[in-house]
């Protein structure tokens, strides 16, 4: 689903993603790991062209693209992505949120899109929310409408950008939940998060990184309990 | 008691008589506004692209025009451009206003536009909109919005300033206070009377704009 190679990232001669092989296959769910400034939301970023990548290949679903891609929005409509700070648009409802892609990218009529918009609504719990606007959810509702409005535009791959650490303790759950469900139902996912819990339960791979570079990865049960490399067991030591 | 040189009872008395040139105010104010408003939307948007072709005469505009008195760019355009093209005196006066205001309109606007979270971009382009529709949809709604209070503003600025186009013969309150002060030689009691035109003209925009600033603010959080 995405192919990975060589890929390399600078911020000016700040060097943040250092030579990334990476494959994520088809309904998997991959989380990655590794404390702030590692480059993990930072290679995520490059997989929805939020960022470009100087060197290096990435093939979404066998299609090469990069900053030079002609159709990059088209691509970008293909990869969900979830943002840590939600980046629900203020000025639309629930409902207005959840269709926006549909109705402008999609430009799929009104109506069809609002019945796609309740049934998104309804699998995120939401329904009753559909026309209030964003100011009046709490975290974890406003985390699930940006989770459904990733959906709607029917992605090969969402990506969610440490989606919970924004969230108070309280609300991590639901959102968690949303994400497990979508997990089970087949979604190929890719998760920067430190929850642990989610990531035994339906994570296939967890990825450490640090500086840059990919350190280790494997089962989570295998990293979490018996990481191999010295790194990962000082990061973990510092997270469990 | 101590005789006042002045005739105050004059000032209800001519009061009506400034009708007309009260019209001439709120005219130039109005289409410079509006004039004003487009230059400043094209231009901030010019000077926030990347492209030096479009950016470059964006700056420019905004240095020259913020940088000189809007007396002199009325003078130049009525006086100045007479051997090029002889322009009547309102619209030399409203072209002059207009592109004036087009300047600090277009900073407003682009401070507006910087001030939404880069995150509102991001959010709009995963969706896989273009950039054109992410500014259209997503980023100039908010920034209209969060414009409002720094537009009134201007607005307001914009109110007075009209005022100069006395400087190039148009009839409007000042100068019509001017010629009526001299006719009359009741100067002070004209000047006054004009003074409660611009107050009462300001107050109403004031409170027009306040309206508009609470209309938006609820929109956000209807429920």
């Amino acid at each position: 689903m995405i192919k990975i190679r060589g890929l390399n990232k600078w911020f000016g001669d700040l060097h943040v993603l250092k030579d990334i092989d990476m494959d994520v296959s088809p309904k998997e769910v991959v989380v990655v790991i590794g404390a702030s400034g590692s480059g993990k939301s930072t290679l995520l970023r490059c997989l929805n062209f939020l960022e470009f990548a100087q060197k290096g290949h990435i093939y979404i679903d066998g299609v090469e693209a990069n900053a030079k891609s002609r159709n990059l929005h088209t691509v970008r409509a293909d990869v969900g992505m979830v943002f840590q700070h939600f980046n629900l648009f203020p000025h639309r409802t629930v409902m207005g949120n959840v269709i926006e892609g549909l109705t402008q990218v999609k430009k799929t009529p009104y109506k069809e899109a609002v019945e796609h918009g309740e049934d998104l609504l309804r699998k995120v719990g939401l329904s009753d929310k559909a026309y209030v606007y964003p100011a009046m959810l709490s975290g974890g509702q406003k985390q699930r409408v940006a989770i459904a409005r990733a959906l709607a535009m029917k992605p090969k791959i969402m990506l969610f950008d440490e989606p919970t650490s924004a969230l108070d303790p309280e609300l991590v759950g639901e959102v968690l939940q949303v994400m497990k469900n979508l997990a089970i139902e087949g979604m190929t996912m890719m998760v920067v998060s430190h929850e642990m819990g989610f990531a035994r339960e339906v994570g296939d791979r967890v990825v450490y990184m640090d500086e840059g570079r990919i350190i280790e990865e494997g089962p989570p049960s295998e990293i979490y309990s018996n990481p191999k490399n010295e790194r990962t067991k000082a990061f973990l030591g510092q997270i469990l | 008691m101590i005789d006042l040189p002045w005739d105050f009872t004059a000032i209800p008395r001519f009061f009506p008589g400034f009708y007309a040139a009260a019209l001439l105010t709120l005219q130039i104010t109005f289409f410079g506004i509006l004039v004003g408003l487009i230059l400043g939307l094209v231009t901030g948007l010019m000077r926030l692209s990347k492209n030096p072709i479009l950016n470059m005469p964006a700056k420019a505009y905004i240095w020259v025009i913020r940088g000189t008195p809007l007396l002199l760019q009325l003078m130049i355009i009525y006086y100045g451009l007479i051997d090029l093209v002889s322009i009547d005196r309102m619209p030399a006066a409203i072209l002059g206003l207009g592109v004036h205001n087009g300047a600090y309109i277009a900073e407003i606007f682009r401070g507006a536009i910087q001030s939404v979270e880069r995150g509102q971009r991001e959010a709009a382009l995963s969706l896989g909109m273009t950039e054109t529709q992410a500014m259209r949809r997503i980023i100039l709604p908010q920034a209209f919005k969060r414009s409002v209070p720094p537009l009134g503003n201007q607005f307001i600025i914009a109110l007075k300033d009209s005022s100069l186009a006395s400087a190039i013969a148009v009839r409007e309150l000042l100068l019509r206070a001017r010629q009526m002060g001299s006719s009359t030689l009741m100067m002070l009691e004209m000047l006054m009377i004009v003074g409660v035109y611009y107050l009462l003209m300001t107050t109403v925009l004031n409170l027009l704009m306040g309206r508009i600033e609470k209309l938006l603010e609820v929109s956000d959080y209807k429920d």
